[in-house]
């Protein structure tokens, strides 16, 4: 049966192959030579450069920028890899307009940031390609054995400082791969020709790491057993759960959490095979809200409203990435929570909201009262981690683990990193330091003993 | 890992990437934190004799060229020597020296060319423990007026003659800095041979100045509306400099000394032109003035990637490697054919190489087919010369190639053999040898 953007209900094969192929290839394509060489020479090789201070990885910028102008593509890549083993993701998916490429003092007078970010993808992309002999190897042997739970760039990169220090890891993940939102969380047209994967087996590579794959925490191992049978334990879980949106919700079919929509496609073999609505609602204002909006027109949707319950400014996804979703025809619509989602005969048919305003610093609801009709409504509030499987052995700050600056928890054997730890900004990049720091921590902590 | 470490002249240095003899080796301050930053050696300032320093101006000292987006290809100094005392100078380098065993200090040295001047001061330096002396026979303004410097360096008389002196009066390495404004460079090259000397170091700046101010029409730089021709130096010197090694490196009676490559030396690529062709180690300074000091960590990562990928293992490999190629224009072989060709995938339609070859050379690329914008070599026309692929704004779009024994180059009929001839045996010179 032919179905197209219009057929009504949730459907697949809604595009044509050449339609898919064009909707889910590179965002935004890597540089060529001439550009790299151009954009290379724009960089000022700043003193004390603010763009390195605005990496939460510390990647000393300048100098692969310079790197790549020398034509020194393998030593970028090393200055990069260095300070953040997961580079190459990080090239791809950062938010560069917020933090290094924020930061280039070529915005002061030219509003015109070096593309820092496409940079570096240039760097990493020719090492992946062109690996030559390891850039890093591991230190003498200490005969230390330090399990590493969740193989997210918190974990990955926790396990590849431990190993370059001499220790044993053994890297383990719920999930049948291992790279956490890298594989299963973000957007098919930023991680295109499977480099997740490729990233994860060039980081293995150093050697010392073995993994264990579908093994999750409370369930193939304990947090009580871990600590027993290793020398430290680093934590990188990531969050599990998701935020309700605080209303009934109906037994329907097309209402579901927006990370697993998202984490369908990305395993998907064939986009044609993925269901998606005519008409599909997001619920939230986030970086997740956004990519399973544009996906969901990338898949053929007819019509994606975006609805967040506060304004422009308030939303988690930046001024680029609200951007992106209105130049992919995504509606946002603000100052509105949802009150009911209303289906028909077991399906989604549509969110009644309301309109909220701040009154006095917070935020009401309970103004007028609009119906958006829909075939799948995706929630994507937040997320949350799951607390359950840590018992209570260790102290949580705001539903997150509490750890010092190091990432050392209340429990002198283990550690924690990424978004499963309290304070931090939910990036790739930070979950990739939070790992990189506690790995030194650790091996501080494991060759005093 | 590449080995970066070198011995030049008898001196050990951890990597050939030294900082040459000017403001970034004025004082102890400036060469802890090159050595901080990794440099491998350091020409400290040129002294003087003892006595009341020399003064420079209050600014500016610097005129530059620069591109559109501010990247400096050459800078013009009127710098002078070291306008610090003496004895302050030398304990400096006598305590840097100290904290810093590894890397190589050299003092460069300029003072009157009298026996009794250079027998002074030599055993001064020698008592710091540096490890070697440059003789600074090029400064082109400031000192020269004074019967130093260059007024030195253009005398190969005097080249020897003080060199000599050296190796009387001191243990210590001596190398000679070479001028380059001069017409025949191995002559001095070869007066510090015959003096004694350990190396040669080139180039010093060139003289020049940078333009003139389009309204005062004072030349520029200018103190209060006058100025003085400077040293130019910076990536634009670098070709220049380049030949005089080669040349020195190339000529007999001063093959096989060791020679400082320095002029424009700001990236890996650099130092590698400068030790294929016959360079043992590179001085840097402008990029370092431009840059700071860190620009080292870029060269060494560079060169010793570099190494690994071609597999040398030391940088004395490098060295002279590309001076067997180096021959004089007529022996360059007359039958060796190129045709330029133009990427059609890669080119941006500009038009430049068009206009270029139409306007001033061979008029080999036509610029449309079937009335659309088009561009292409006609090799019925193109004689090889490459003015469009340096011409052309994108890299690796126009590239030669060379035709293959038995093709026929278009434009002369005649069928390549893949042979030998040159203008030495050719029929059109009147001075031809038997073939």
């Amino acid at each position: 049966m032919h179905t197209d953007t219009l057929t009504p209900g949730i459907a697949s094969g809604r595009l044509t192959p050449a339609e898919y192929a064009h909707n889910f290839c590179d965002a935004h394509p890597p540089m060529n030579l001439a550009q790299a060489r151009v954009e290379a020479d724009r960089c000022y090789y700043c003193y004390d450069a603010p763009c390195q201070t605005a990496c939460p990885t510390g990647i000393d910028v300048p100098s692969f920028i310079q790197r790549i102008a020398d034509g020194n593509l393998r030593g970028a890549a090393h200055t990069i890899l260095e300070s953040n083993p997961l580079g190459g993701m990080c090239a791809r998916v950062c938010p560069t307009e917020v933090l290094c490429e924020q930061a280039c003092v070529r915005n002061t007078q030219e509003d015109k940031p070096v593309e820092i970010g496409q940079l570096q993808r240039y760097a990493t992309d020719h090492l992946m390609a062109h690996p030559g002999k390891p850039l890093f190897t591991r230190a003498a042997p200490t005969g230390k054995r330090v399990a590493v739970v969740g193989a997210g760039p918190a974990g990955l990169a926790c396990a590849h400082g431990l190993a370059r220090l001499g220790h044993e890891v053994v890297l383990m993940d719920a999930q049948p791969k291992l790279g956490g939102l890298n594989e299963y969380g973000l957007a098919t047209y930023k991680t295109v020709d499977d480099f997740a994967q490729k990233e994860v087996q060039w980081l293995l590579s150093i050697g010392g790491i073995t993994v264990r794959h579908g093994t999750a925490l409370g369930r193939e191992v304990h947090l009580d057993g871990l600590c027993a049978d290793f020398d430290a334990v680093f934590l990188g879980l990531g969050l599990g759960g998701v935020n309700s949106i605080g209303i009934s919700e109906p037994q329907a079919s097309g209402l579901r959490n927006a990370v697993d929509f998202i984490a369908e496609l990305r395993q998907a073999q064939d986009w044609a095979q993925v269901p998606v609505g005519r008409r599909v609602v997001v619920i939230g204002g986030g970086m997740t809200a956004v990519d399973a909006a544009v996906q969901s027109r990338k898949l053929g949707a007819q019509s994606v409203t975006m609805v967040y319950r506060r304004g422009s400014a308030d939303m988690g996804a930046s001024g680029h990435e609200q951007a992106w979703a209105l130049e992919n025809g995504v509606h946002i619509q603000h100052w509105a929570s949802p009150v009911q989602v209303l289906s028909e005969n077991g399906q989604v048919s549509g969110v009644e909201f309301e309109r909220t305003q701040m009154v006095g610093g917070t935020l009401q609801a309970g103004g007028e009262r609009f119906v958006v009709a829909a075939d799948v409504v995706l929630k994507a509030i937040g997320q949350t981690m799951v607390a359950q499987p840590l018992g209570s052995a260790l102290e949580l700050q705001s539903g997150r683990i509490r750890t010092d600056a190091q990432g050392q928890t209340s429990h002198p054997k283990v550690w924690a990193g990424g978004d499963c730890r309290a304070g931090g900004r939910d990036l790739t990049v930070e979950a990739v330091e939070h790992g990189k720091v506690a790995a030194r921590a650790i091996h501080a902590t494991l060759v005093a003993a | 890992m590449a080995d970066l470490s070198t011995v030049f002249a008898g001196i050990r240095s951890p990597n050939p990437f030294w900082l040459a003899s000017a403001p970034p080796t004025d004082k102890a301050y400036n060469v802890n934190r090159a050595f901080e930053a990794g440099w491998g050696g350091v020409v400290w300032k040129t002294l003087g004799e003892e006595g009341p320093p020399i003064v420079n101006v209050s600014g500016p000292r610097y005129g530059a060229l620069h591109t559109p987006d501010r990247r400096l290809i050459g800078l013009n100094n009127i710098e002078l020597i070291t306008d610090r005392d003496l004895h302050l100078n030398l304990r400096e380098i006598k305590e840097v020296k100290r904290n810093w065993p590894d890397r190589a200090m050299v003092v460069s040295l300029m003072v009157p060319c009298e026996e009794q001047a250079w027998k002074s001061i030599l055993p001064l330096v020698e008592d710091t423990g540096a490890d070697g002396v440059e003789l600074n026979f090029g400064c082109p303004h400031g000192m020269s007026e004074r019967g130093m410097g260059a007024a030195v360096g253009q005398v190969p008389e005097y080249i020897e003659m003080v060199t000599a002196w050296c190796k009387q009066y001191s243990r210590l390495p001596v190398i000679v800095k070479l001028t380059p404004n001069i017409t025949d460079i191995r002559n001095p090259a070869r007066a510090a041979k015959k003096g004694g000397a350990d190396a040669v170091s080139l180039i010093n700046t060139i003289n020049s100045i940078m333009g003139v101010d389009p309204d005062t029409l004072a030349m520029s730089p200018s103190t209060g509306r006058m100025g003085s021709h400077g040293g130019y130096c910076g990536p634009a010197v670098k070709p220049i400099a380049l030949n005089m090694v080669a040349e020195i490196a190339r000529d007999k009676e001063t093959a096989g000394l060791p020679i400082s490559g320095i002029g424009g030396v700001g990236t890996w690529r650099d130092a590698l032109d400068y030790l294929a062709l016959g360079a043992g180690n590179v001085q840097v300074c402008t990029a370092a003035m431009v840059y700071g000091f860190k620009i080292v960590q870029e060269m060494h990562s560079g060169l010793s990637n570099y190494m690994d990928d071609k597999g040398f293992s030391s940088v004395s490999d490098i060295v002279g490697k590309a001076l067997p190629t180096v021959s004089a224009w007529q022996f360059l072989n007359l039958q060796h054919i190129t045709k330029a060709v133009i990427n059609q995938d890669s080119c941006i339609q500009c038009g430049r190489c068009h206009i270029a070859c139409e306007d001033t050379s061979h008029q080999a690329i036509t610029a449309s087919k079937d009335g659309k914008r088009y561009f292409e070599v006609q090799e019925d026309e193109c004689v090889g010369c490459n003015l469009c692929v340096v011409a052309c704004p994108v890299p690796e779009c126009i590239t030669l190639r060379d035709l293959a024994p038995g093709e026929t180059d278009l434009r002369t009929g005649t069928v390549v053999t893949g042979g030998h001839g040159d203008w030495t045996t050719h029929p059109n010179n009147p001075m031809r040898a038997a073939a």
